[in-house]
């Protein structure tokens, strides 16, 4: 036996296997928790990914690829990927944008800059239910007595805004904005919450150098704020993603279960898979597969983003 | 620190409590999702009926005091939260003794033929079938298999109906008054000109939650049967007679009038039918399309609401309008109970006179049994005196399959937003329905 081989073989004497098992025992409860209530619920879904099943029934058929097939060729599904998609924009822009400009005004000495990031803070907080219900008044299209009941109809209305007054969660060319917009205004307050903080570790001698040399507000904003802030932002990024992607109690509650096609959400069609009249789990679970393999390659594309910045 | 290092405290000790945590860990996941039955003297009763629940444990407890039972009623609601639960507890056998299944009728076959459910065929056949006699045969229908069914299941009865139920049209006779219509509407020309008055006074026409396909769907069906007759409609269904057929595009152009003709309220094909039964009980609308539990919400709502229910009015004068209705509320008994015998004398004692007066007193539900309609208000009488005219997709010999239905229906919506024409919706119902036939063929041939 060579030198090494003997070096191994000491490696893995029973005193050395005592004390591996012993560790072993130790991470040994999080393992099987950690088995239970995600390895298995995984697997299952892949499991069940390739089967055709009701959910109820003790049988269950083995369909190979067919359901992956079949949701190549949904052509609904892929409406409701590229609706995620536009909800994910609208969150991106609009909602991290009003995020960092409260944040920024936040970070500055303002009177009642305590309450300000309390209030921000609120809508986060809410349901979702809540949220959706206090939209749906606000959206509302119905009239009684020729006055418009919603208030957002009611103030147009009363502006001399009517031609604007819409049928907002009927309209095609509204319902899906409206549903971005107020998912933006629930969401908020996570991105101002982590802006404000990575605001707040920024040096402020960089600031007061930066102004020494001449630079304006907007330079200082481009040269020093920007470039320190990136990582917060790639972070902000992620979970704006991550959190738009899977909206969907908003739209369950505000336009019920769609308008037509044009609401409809990866999560509400794996919904409607699995509570349909007749519920078809190895579909649905081939949806999740692959909606589930979409946020992976996301945030994976935005992880590596975050460490080339980093590096940067 | 490496673990040897803390061999002073103790090999033993260390497996002692990783063991005790793993138990631990097994105990708490064990007990959270399955429990053994256990005979013993409590009936644990899951269902969805949130308008029910206070009557229902004022029964328990009356059953209680007679029996020395305990009936413990858990609700679990929205429908389709308590839909998702149950088939989680079938999956994992915690099913309780009596709970009710929702849906379409090969769900209530797959749960029986699981062996989730209790053949009740003998009991209600005892003393010359005293306790079917009881009951109304529309009510009971959607819990029988008959001989030869299309789900393989052996014929029999497998639920208990607790009350019956009907989706008609409501009609606000204040608003009425006040557009100068004279009367409920008894044909579809009669309803477009009512509509035009209302409109004129600034008051909506139709209300109904078509923000729940399952609503859209139901009127339609009504249609359907109006305009072609039962036979056709099963004919679709099979696969022998395309929606492309004038008869369908008939049914569809339904939805095209109503959304020209202005009958239908703003923001109709979202709204959930809380919402719809909201605008109706605070007469923001004239007419909705509502089931016979509505006279319960709309009391609670509003009590000085003055209306009355009619059926939807048929445009084909020479067939009968066919409306949704049956076994409002079934209860099924657990095949796997040790409480058997008791679950089901505790159903036999529900549906008695006595405590389906009480359950229609108190919640304004039709009832069950035959001797109970003595107690139900003039609203409800007027549902109950259609019951004559219901059918339910549980009691047809075959359903459509979900992805038809589901193009039919959003179809349906396209059409009332104006997005597309009705022809243009059948076209596109065709092809998922040929689609959905040829699956089925491939499915037979592997």
């Amino acid at each position: 036996m060579s030198e090494v081989s003997r070096a191994r073989f000491k490696l893995f004497s029973f005193t050395d296997f005592r004390e591996s098992f012993g560790n072993f025992l130790f991470v040994l409860p999080a393992l099987l928790i950690f088995s239970i209530f995600y390895i298995y619920p995984f697997y299952k879904t892949f499991h069940l990914s390739f089967h055709e099943w009701n959910g109820i029934s003790l049988k269950q058929f083995f369909v190979g690829f067919d359901n992956f097939k079949e949701l190549m060729g949904d052509e609904n599904w892929w409406i409701a990927v590229r609706n995620a998609g536009y909800i994910t924009l609208i969150a991106l822009t609009f909602q991290n944008a009003l995020a960092l400009a409260l944040a920024l005004a936040c970070d500055r000495e303002i009177k009642l800059k305590r309450f300000y990031r309390v209030v921000f803070f609120i809508p986060p907080v809410l349901s979702e239910t809540v949220v959706g219900l206090i939209w749906s008044w606000i959206l509302y299209s119905g009239t009684q007595g020729g006055q418009h009941i919603g208030l957002l109809n009611h103030l147009l209305d009363k502006t001399g805004l009517a031609y604007l007054v819409n049928d907002w969660l009927s309209d095609p060319k509204t319902a899906l904005s409206c549903i971005a917009v107020v998912h933006s205004w629930k969401g908020f307050g996570w991105g101002f919450l982590l802006m404000l903080a990575g605001l707040q570790t920024i040096d402020r001698q960089l600031y007061e150098a930066a102004r020494v040399d001449g630079a304006g507000p907007w330079s200082v904003f481009v040269h020093v704020t920007l470039p320190m802030m990136m990582p917060v932002f790639l972070m902000v990024m992620i979970l704006t993603v991550l959190g738009a992607m899977q909206a969907f109690v908003l739209i369950l509650v505000m336009v019920g279960q769609g308008l037509v096609y044009h609401t409809e959400v990866p999560v509400t069609r794996i919904l409607a898979a699995m509570t349909g009249g007749y519920p078809k789990f190895g579909y649905a679970c081939a949806m999740a597969v692959i909606f589930g393999l979409m946020l992976v390659a996301v945030s994976f594309t935005f992880q590596k983003l975050s460490s080339k910045v980093k590096q940067a | 620190m490496r673990i040897c290092q803390l061999r002073g405290v103790g090999m033993k000790k260390l497996a002692l409590i990783s063991l005790v945590s793993v138990l631990l860990s097994f105990g708490f996941t064990h007990s959270g999702c399955a429990k053994a039955p256990k005979e013993n003297n409590t009936i644990t009763v899951w269902h969805w009926m949130t308008d029910r629940h206070d009557a229902f444990i004022k029964l328990a407890e009356k059953y209680e005091q007679q029996t020395g039972i305990k009936v413990k009623f858990d609700l679990y609601a929205p429908s389709e939260a308590y839909s998702q639960k149950i088939i989680a507890a079938a999956q994992a056998r915690v099913l309780p003794d009596i709970y009710g299944i929702l849906g379409e009728k090969k769900i209530l076959a797959s749960f029986i033929e699981s062996g989730y459910v209790t053949d009740l065929t003998e009991e209600f056949k005892k003393d010359d079938a005293s306790w079917e006699n009881s009951l109304f045969p529309k009510a009971l229908a959607v819990n029988i298999f008959a001989e030869n069914n299309s789900y393989h299941i052996k014929p029999g009865i497998y639920g208990v109906p607790i009350d019956v139920t009907n989706i008609q049209m409501v009609y606000n006779q204040k608003l009425f008054k006040k557009a100068g219509v004279e009367r409920a509407p008894v044909n579809f020309d009669e309803f477009l000109k009512s509509i035009e008055a209302l409109n004129r006074v600034g008051i909506a026409g139709l209300v109904s939650g078509w923000g729940e396909m399952w609503m859209i769907d139901c009127f339609a069906s009504n249609y359907a049967f109006n305009i072609m007759g039962e036979e056709k409609v099963m004919a679709t269904f099979k696969g022998e007679v395309p929606y492309t057929d004038p008869d369908w595009i008939k049914v569809l152009n339904i939805f095209k009038t109503l959304a020209d003709r202005k009958a239908l309220m703003e923001g109709i094909v979202t709204k959930g039918n809380k919402y719809a039964e909201q605008d109706f009980a605070l007469e923001r609308a004239a007419f909705a399309f509502n089931g016979s539990w509505c006279v319960n919400v709309y009391w609670d709502m509003n009590p000085n609401l003055e209306y009355g229910a009619m059926l939807p009015p048929a445009v084909n004068p020479d067939l009968p309008m066919k409306i949704w209705g049956g076994a409002g509320s079934s209860f099924v008994v657990n095949s796997q109970s040790l409480n058997k015998t008791k679950t089901i004398k505790f159903l036999r004692w529900l549906t008695e006179q006595d405590q389906q007066v009480f359950l229609t007193e108190a919640t304004q539900n039709l009832p069950s049994n035959r001797q109970a309609l003595s107690a139900i208000s003039k609203v409800l009488s007027q549902f109950a005196g259609a019951m004559d005219f219901t059918t339910h997709p549980t009691t047809w010999e075959l359903n459509e399959q979900s992805p038809v239905i589901e193009a039919f229906d959003k179809g349906i919506q396209s059409i009332i937003i104006g997005e597309k024409t009705p022809e243009q919706v059948a076209r596109d119902v065709q092809k998922v329905k040929e689609r959905e036939l040829q699956k089925v063929k491939d499915r037979e041939r592997r």
